[in-house]
């Protein structure tokens, strides 16, 4: 822990939300995001320093567009949600409590607001009276790679009889039965890091972790307007991705321990927050961290720019995405490949049937396009 | 992706400059196409913000909706941008020409169609969103349109649902038309930004492809092509714009607006038209004439619809009209990559890398080769060609070549480097090969195991026929007033 605490210097570390964690999954074998992550450092603020700020920003519109339409659904008591849950589960649900789990008064830490959830949800999972009770903003907890991590999902449990069904609410529309892929995959990925958590939280507690349902609903709005409706998404797949995924992650404290000592990330914020770290500096240190660089990162990771331009001073092919690294046999870097494509490299052991494959590409290559 | 154009991106890597992937242009280019920028309120589904279109280069319309959120506004928009479409749409009506067909009555053909030219991909989806909110409108009732606006949504989901049709090219999405003829040393990821892909293709002096490219990637510098804004934008400029719509509605509100996205659209609008000068600096190959053909075979047909009032084309697909659409995008996608094949050598070479062709020179040839006798006697010449290519063939595969369209081969034999196939379709009812039909020693050529023969469409039962098993015979579609009050919000 103490370790964690050097790497990320005199500022408090930042919490999880599951989009982080479904993005670690989906690059588990970057090392430099997962001491980052782990250790809860701002890696926005980092890159900003490093020169390369992050790509993202979200519109005004978007975000008031995403309030309103959440503020919709959990208008009185979660009436409009609770309308769905009734047509989407065919359950006579007369009356549903809504408790927000987030509301304890006061600034508490993050661990006791998950002891509140914790003790909330023991006694939800003991009762079985027939009507549902809605938990708001509950704060869950995940162990990735070694590491225990906070989730403030902003995502709604909904108990009935029993059974646990976590609620996504996206603002993206779902238009004649059909939504942009990406989007859903997303919401997919991230709803299944709630049912993990939640599950895990249930075992904790000695309870089946099997109650909480492997299908979540998904709430968007409906066509063209701001109606919601409800789907159901079955998150099995994702979660089995994520199981496998955090299982396989590399143990974060292991990659640690091969850290030089006195490694830190620290930004050496000054009175007013402006960071003092001499920029080389902060370079050198976030290159001690090998990383795993690749296209998707540029949509997921706030340190993209960075690991980009690492990779291009390498002259890695990974740089070109996952579909040219698959066409060249794996070759690591570009002056590799075409030392090999024209004859000036020997292929090594196993390399023999790519370098036949580039040298013959080669030869053509230079007949037609040089000539065109 | 094919080892050739992965060492196409290794080879951008190492100059800084696109490499080229393709020696002619493979989509079709109109002489006078139509380019429209949309751009979307951020957030929402399908609210219009502004457009840019128009067919002169120094001339284009600017679209704008000052409130995104406000119904009416939204519809004067598609009104606005439907008087821009339709007229240049419904030019290309005027002029037909007769196709004759062996075995079926003559028709009546447009001799050029229309070409909206987008983008991006996302753009595409937003057009096909744009005319989903608009083609179910009515011009009567109470929410009553203008008549041109369910018009127009027609045919923006014509268009849109045309260009998922395999090398149809009435709607295509600039960067795919520059990314099937160029390699960049940056991912497919980023090829999706057309600033920065055409960076790479066409630098500016003193500059390579990469810097620009990377420069491309400044939203300041190179704002998004679209339909999503820069968020930086959204908040700075555009939403104390549009707030002081809000407040004051009028021309000189709507004029800031206005002047807000015509900065984030004119850097776009320039750039479609550098790209479309880049591809027309490629000639154009013979499949992308004969598809665009069909493009305008399919624009006739759907132009007849619209004029004899037919109903707006339905939000699902009924089970038969599903599936002949999927046979028929199937048949289209294994002939678009057989013709490109058979126009270009450099489109060859990925398969002549897998083995599914292969070049060489002939080292044999026996014209006169025949099977059957008397009345049955055909001429099946065999050739024997002598190749350096890798060639995973079976015998009996059947093989076409690009030096002879009409002709289709069959491997008799592979014997290490040496080739021998049989000529079995395309040599005539002479007795005699004519002189040139087969190829002779020493010639150079090239056979491939694609077919682009005509198929004849997959026979499925009429729509009113649908089996119970999917479905049964779809409803009729009746307007319902739900689609007239659907919110548009």
């Amino acid at each position: 822990m103490e370790r964690f605490d050097r790497l990320r210097g005199a500022v408090p570390a930042r919490p999880h939300d599951a989009r982080a964690i479904a993005a670690l999954a989906a690059n588990p074998g970057c090392g430099r995001r997962a001491v980052m992550d782990a250790a809860g450092i701002d890696k926005d603020a980092t890159a900003t320093h490093l020169g390369f700020p992050a790509p993202f920003g979200r519109s005004p519109f978007a975000i008031t567009r995403g309030n309103a339409f959440e503020a919709l659904v959990k208008d009185s008591g979660c009436a409009e949600l609770l309308r769905l849950l009734r047509e989407l589960l065919g359950l006579p649900i007369p009356l549903a409590a809504y408790t927000d789990l987030g509301d304890i008064g006061g600034n508490p830490s993050a661990h006791l607001r998950h002891a509140h959830t914790l003790k909330l949800i023991d006694r939800a999972a003991r009762d079985d009276d027939e009507a549902g009770t809605l938990y708001d903003h509950p704060l869950l907890r995940l162990e990735i790679a070694g590491h225990t991590s906070y989730l403030e999902p902003d995502v709604v449990a909904f108990r009935l009889a029993g059974r646990f069904h976590i609620v996504e609410i996206k603002s993206f529309a779902i238009v004649d039965g059909q939504a942009e892929p990406d989007k859903v995959a997303a919401a997919a990925r991230q709803a299944a890091v709630y049912v993990l958590a939640l599950r895990n939280m249930l075992a904790e507690l000695g309870h089946d972790p099997a109650r909480v349902s492997h299908e979540v609903v998904l709430v968007c709005p409906e066509n063209f307007a701001n109606r919601p409706a409800g789907t159901l998404l079955d998150v099995r797949r994702e979660l089995a991705v994520l199981r496998r995924q955090l299982s396989r992650m590399a143990k974060v404290g292991a990659i640690a321990d091969t850290l030089p000592e006195d490694l830190t990330f620290d930004l050496a914020p000054d009175a007013d927050g402006v960071p003092t770290r001499p920029v080389s500096e902060l370079r050198e240190a976030v290159g001690a961290v090998g990383a795993r660089y690749a296209p998707e990162c540029l949509s997921t990771c706030d340190l993209c720019f960075f690991c980009r331009d690492e990779a291009a001073a390498e002259g890695s092919t990974e740089l070109l995405g996952r579909q040219v690294r698959d066409a060249l046999g794996g070759v690591a870097t570009v002056s590799e490949a075409l030392g090999l494509a024209d004859g000036t490299l020997t292929p090594g052991e196993g390399q023999e049937e790519i370098a036949r494959l580039l040298r013959l590409a080669d030869g053509i290559y230079g007949v037609y396009a040089e000539a065109g | 992706m094919s080892t050739l154009a992965a060492l196409a991106r290794l080879r951008a890597v190492r100059t800084g400059t696109a490499q080229r992937l393709a020696t002619v242009r493979h989509c079709h280019l109109s002489e006078r196409p139509m380019v429209f920028i949309p751009l979307r309120l951020a957030g929402e589904a399908a609210a219009p913000l502004a457009a840019m279109a128009g067919t002169d280069p120094g001339h284009p319309h600017l679209l704008v909706v000052p409130q995104p959120r406000d119904r009416d506004l939204r519809f004067a928009f598609a009104a606005e941008l439907a008087q821009i479409v339709l007229p240049y749409v419904e030019g290309f009506l005027k002029e037909t020409e007769t196709v004759e067909r062996r075995g079926a009555e003559p028709y009546e053909r447009c001799a050029d169609a229309p070409q909206l030219l987008v983008p991006n991909r996302a753009a595409l989806a937003f057009t096909l969103l744009l005319g989903r909110s608009t083609r179910f409108r009515r011009a009567e009732g109470p929410h009553a349109v203008h008549p041109s606006v369910p018009v127009l949504g027609r045919w923006l989901t014509f268009f849109a649902q045309r260009a998922r049709h395999p090398g149809s090219a009435l709607l295509p999405a600039v960067t795919e038309a520059l990314s099937l003829h160029w390699a960049t040393g940056q991912s497919a990821l980023e090829d999706a930004n057309l600033a920065s892909l055409v960076g790479w293709i066409d630098p500016p002096p003193g500059t390579t492809g990469a810097e620009a490219a990377r420069e491309a990637e400044d939203p300041l510098v190179w704002p998004p092509a679209g339909p999503a804004t820069d968020p930086g934008f959204d908040a700075e400029v555009l939403a104390p714009a549009i707030r002081a719509y809000e407040e004051a509605p009028g021309d000189r509100a709507t004029a800031r607006v206005a002047e807000a996205v015509r900065t984030q659209l004119d850097p776009t609008w320039r750039l479609m038209w550098r790209a479309v000068d880049l591809l027309r600096g490629l000639p154009e190959g013979r499949g992308a004439s004969a598809r665009w053909e069909l493009d305008r075979g399919s624009f006739t047909a759907f132009a007849e619809q619209v004029a004899e009032g037919g109903p707006p084309q339905p939000k699902h697909d009924g089970a038969v009209p599903a599936a002949s659409r999927l046979a028929r995008m199937e048949r289209a996608q294994a002939s678009y990559d057989a013709q490109r094949a058979y126009d270009d050598p450099l489109l060859m070479a990925a398969y002549r890398l897998t083995g599914e062709a292969f070049t060489g020179t002939v080292v044999a040839s026996d014209p006169a080769n025949a099977e059957g006798e008397g009345r049955g006697r055909k001429l099946r010449p065999l050739v024997t060609v002598r190749t350096g290519d890798p060639v995973r063939l079976a015998a009996g595969a059947k093989l076409g070549t690009p030096e002879r369209r009409g002709q289709q081969a069959e491997v008799v034999e592979v014997d290490g480097e040496l080739v021998t196939l049989k000529i079995v379709k395309g040599m005539g009812r002479g007795k005699v090969a004519t002189p040139g039909a087969v190829p002779e020693s020493g010639d150079q050529v090239c056979y491939a195991a694609l077919s682009d023969e005509y198929q004849p469409p997959a026979s499925l039962p009429a729509s009113e026929e649908t089996p119970w098993t999917h479905g049964g015979p779809p409803p009729e579609y009746v307007p319902s007033p739900e689609d007239d009050q659907e919110e548009w919000s």
